[in-house]
């Protein structure tokens, strides 16, 4: 690792955001660069100064909001006899539903797709922390498909959604799942989409989303290629994304 | 008659539990709600009424936590709070947002050494951060007071996760900036 991929990192690697390869690595950096390890050194301080003027309340704030919120229920009108009861039916149901989806998860254990999907998640974040977003930065997908040429040992779909309000940022080469991979990114109001594609055949046609340290993670099969689109955006627009890059890849 | 007047008792005891719950996952936060009104506003006494406010709003919306991280969901209600203070009291300080564009342009210059900084003293850095721009200040609170993550800022700021990370590598370099100079002299 150089200096300036190391100086990218370090704001990542000081707030605990970096992966374990990628924080091992610069922690080497570190030990051997004395400008980097003063950056560090820096942050480091800068942290313990700044906690240092934490804000304490005054002792009778607590009393005061306490006394608001009395006041606050007395004056509330309560048109809801009945309504109490059945959220607190509907509350232990939904308890329910959720104990028993976590007893399951527990048991079935972590699966190589949930791996899998940490991977996919871990390489967003580094893509977009170490400014090392695109090899190739281009909108358009006449440029970015034959860039792959001779990088890969397959030619991975690259489908324009620029109409649709998702515009085609660049595209990259990643490492996952033990191989070389494609990677495609879209853009949406700022927010960035990774879509990672490589050779795999499988059974999942449907998308199948999930949500993991709060990024939405779609994955599934088309044309003989493993697809998986990860983003800070909402599941909503992720969706649509994967739903008009299926509908187009098809047409 | 007997019914009506065991059904209100009913209401009473919910009410009690429903104040008791709330009492119980979010008044714990206080410090964290008073800590961010405080740089939030730079006032003490403002930060006391924006707090207060805060929990009535958060006791209103308490139907609709649905559990978790019950420090991040007050903390988005203060924020929101804030906001809205602002606006109705001191609609400059929104008004020169920030660019979150003009990136980099503060990082060119070599970081002061961690051994001077660490020598700025509570007042000097209580200025310092004081000084910076709204949207710096905040973000600097919940990271390196409060240790949210970078995806629990973005979802509470409303903002994508590369502009968290661009803005917070900014306002550091800004901070240490206004610390260094100011340490020298007074050395």
């Amino acid at each position: 690792m150089n200096c300036e991929e190391a100086k990218k990192l370090i704001h990542a690697y000081v707030d605990r955001e970096l992966d374990l390869v990628q924080s091992l690595e610069l922690e080497r950096h570190l030990t051997d660069c004395n400008s980097c390890s003063k950056e560090y050194a820096g942050l480091q301080a800068l942290r313990s100064v700044v906690g240092s003027v934490y804000q304490k309340p005054p002792a009778q704030l607590q009393n005061r909001i306490r006394s608001a919120i009395r006041k606050e229920v007395k004056s509330e009108t309560r048109p809801r006899m009945l309504s109490w009861r059945w959220i607190g039916v509907a509350a232990s149901i939904v308890l329910l539903v959720f104990l028993s989806w976590g007893l399951f998860r527990v048991l079935s254990g972590s699966s190589p797709d949930e791996a899998l999907a940490r991977e996919v998640v871990s390489s967003h974040v580094r893509s977009l922390m170490a400014s090392h977003l695109t090899d190739v930065p281009s909108s358009d997908q006449h440029t970015v498909k034959p860039w792959f040429n001779g990088k890969l040992d397959f030619s991975p779909p690259v489908i324009d959604l620029a109409d649709q309000g998702y515009p085609l940022a660049g595209g990259r080469l990643d490492y996952l799942n033990n191989r070389t991979v494609a990677a495609l990114i879209y853009q949406r109001r700022g927010h960035f989409i990774n879509l990672f594609v490589w050779p795999s055949t499988g059974e999942r046609e449907r998308p199948r989303p999930e949500t993991l340290n709060g990024y939405n993670v779609i994955h599934w099969y088309q044309s003989d290629m493993s697809c998986w689109a990860v983003s800070d955006l909402n599941a909503e627009e992720l969706n649509e994304f994967v739903r008009l890059l299926k509908s187009k890849s098809t047409s | 008659m007997f019914k009506r007047s065991g059904e209100r008792k009913d209401e009473a005891e919910l009410d009690q539990i429903k104040r008791e719950q709330f009492e119980l996952s979010v008044l714990p936060h206080l410090g964290a709600a008073y800590n961010l009104a405080r740089w939030l506003t730079r006032n003490e006494h403002d930060a006391e009424d924006v707090v207060q406010e805060s929990y009535l709003r958060a006791y209103r919306f308490f139907g609709g936590f649905r559990g978790g991280d019950g420090r991040a969901w007050l903390l988005t209600i203060v924020r929101n709070t804030c906001y809205s203070w602002l606006q109705q009291n001191r609609p400059r300080e929104l008004s020169d947002s920030l660019d979150d564009a003009a990136e980099n342009i503060e990082s060119d210059a070599p970081s002061p050494e961690a051994e001077l900084i660490k020598t700025a003293d509570g007042k000097l850095v209580t200025q310092a951060l004081e000084e910076l721009p709204l949207e710096f200040r905040e973000i600097l609170v919940l990271r390196e007071m409060e240790g949210m993550s970078y995806k629990e800022i973005a979802d509470m700021a409303d903002i994508p996760l590369g502009t968290v990370m661009s803005r917070l590598a900014r306002a550091r370099k800004r901070l240490q900036q206004i610390l260094a100079p100011t340490v020298a002299r007074e050395a």
